[in-house]
């Protein structure tokens, strides 16, 4: 389980979180949403430690990843997975050096069972002889799922996802979503998510966390979003005809 | 503080030793064709211009090999090939640098658990250390030769009067100072190139003007270095 205790932060004079709290519970897909530019993307770098809050703190199973030590942060970056919005693939690697580079760096494992995990986990994304691939040849949705495999290529305990559906169309966005839910279930991890689809959000929102203009309004999940009774929300919500359409049939 | 940075929470030396291998192949190897040409036309034009001014009787033509040997060692091979060295291998830091920060791959790298600033710069200064030198010993040489060439060729000093002129008066000193000089460019070139690409934010554009300030500070630096070893060794 992941904790935010309160967690504040300001680039110069401008603050973008305000006092933000909440608890993503193990083995369920935790959505963080809202507009853009509402402070999303600072809140996720600020849980990963990419980002030092200017106050409050972040709780790894209890443990106070903010204020801990090096060897702490480094210890729990260890167990932590993210695919990036582009992937982040590292361009000079091939597919299969790209996902076994946790298993390069953190781990002890022979050759083999490295080889054997990566194509455990390439599998488990759904691609299979991609390995020898280097990112440049590969399309934008099998970049995500490299960096979905190589989120969980550690056996990471908490996977972030930030925007894992951006600039993909719809199918391939809901196959990215149903992939997500599938392995947070599967390894029961952690796993938070950063989106503004609303598609993702009714597939995968098991618990969902409303951000505007950096302040928590609403937390809930994909059955009561519908009834939340906040305005800034149901704007969000109901911005496209789609989903205009939905709240009108309901 | 950056420089510091490359020494704190280390990864395994088999792990840098690989990274470095790799970086010295991109830095040294690469940057070899480059070299070659710029330092054998150096030579054969630094050799037809000194001949070209040395137009008394009353000056021995081994004067010009004399001239090509002290100009190469001292100034040319170290001092200029390190400004090609910026151009070629500085940029080529800024720029995998910046497109490594402004994709997320640095902090992919975080994330992790990894020190990115050590992972990614710490290889190329070594390799840097190591291939830098190799390269102004090899410059000097082709200099040399491409002077040797011109003059034999064009007829304006013999090849036994070349080689005299080489030998003549020869301070060992003088290799020395030249690569003291390169390890010191070395370090300039690629710490400040790496400072620039690892710190770069925002998108291509901002890639290529850190590409073009690592190159700009580097020659600077460069020529100041210079200047200050001239002063602190000679």
């Amino acid at each position: 389980m992941i904790e935010l205790n309160q967690i504040n932060k300001s680039f110069d004079s401008k603050q973008i979180l305000f006092d933000i709290s909440g608890k993503f519970e193990k083995g369920k897909t935790n959505l963080i949403i809202g507009a853009s530019g509402t402070g999303k993307s600072v809140l996720l770098k600020s849980m990963v430690g990419l980002v030092q809050p200017d106050s409050g703190e972040v709780y790894y199973d209890g443990r106070d990843f903010t204020n801990g030590g090096k060897r702490l942060k480094t210890d729990v970056r260890r167990e932590i997975g993210m695919l990036f919005q582009g992937g982040a693939l590292f361009d000079s690697k091939t597919v299969e050096e790209n996902v076994k580079f946790p298993l390069d760096m953190l781990t002890k494992m022979r050759k083999d069972e490295k080889l054997d995990r990566v194509n455990t986990c390439l599998k488990m994304v759904g691609l299979e002889n991609v390995n020898t691939k280097m990112p440049s040849e590969i399309s934008g949705g099998m970049k995500k799922r490299v960096g979905i495999a190589r989120a969980i290529v550690n056996n990471s305990r908490y996977l972030y996802c930030d925007e894992p559906n951006s600039g993909l169309d719809p199918q391939t966005s809901i196959l990215i979503d149903n992939l997500i839910k599938d392995i947070t279930k599967e390894l029961d991890i952690t796993t938070i998510v950063v989106t503004h689809d609303m598609n993702s959000v009714m597939e995968i929102g098991e618990f969902v966390m409303f951000l505007y203009k950096g302040k928590k309004l609403w937390e809930g999940n994909n059955e009561t979003i519908f009834d939340c009774g906040v305005q800034e929300l149901e704007d969000f919500i109901f911005a496209n005809n789609l989903m205009r359409t939905v709240r009108k049939n309901r | 503080m950056f420089i510091g940075s490359l020494f704190a929470r280390r990864e395994t030396l088999k792990t840098y030793s690989k990274l470095t291998i790799d970086e010295c192949i991109k830095i040294g190897y690469d940057s070899l064709f480059i070299i070659a040409i710029v330092s054998t036309f150096m030579g054969a034009v630094t050799t037809l211009q000194t001949a070209y001014n040395l137009v008394s009787p009353f000056i021995p033509d081994y004067v010009i090999s004399l001239v090509v040997r002290d100009m190469t060692i001292l100034e040319m091979s170290p001092t200029i090939m390190a400004i090609v060295f910026a151009g070629k291998v500085g940029s080529n830091i800024a720029g995998e640098l910046g497109t490594m920060r402004i994709t997320e791959q640095i902090d992919a790298l975080e994330v992790m658990g990894i020190n990115s600033a050590s992972y990614l710069v710490l290889p190329k200064v070594v390799a840097s250390l190591i291939m830098y030198p190799m390269l102004v010993v090899i410059s000097a040489f082709l200099c040399i030769l491409g002077g040797y060439l011109a003059g034999t060729l064009s007829g304006v000093i013999t090849g036994a009067e070349y080689t005299y002129g080489l030998r003549f008066e020869f301070i060992p000193f003088t290799v020395q100072f030249a690569l003291t000089k390169s390890i010191v460019f070395a370090y300039l070139v690629t710490s400040i190139s790496a400072y620039k690409g690892f710190y770069t934010s925002g998108g291509a554009l901002q890639v290529g003007q850190a590409s073009t300030s690592a190159v700009t500070n580097s020659c600077i630096a460069i020529l100041v270095a210079d200047y200050l070893l001239a002063q602190i060794m000679l």
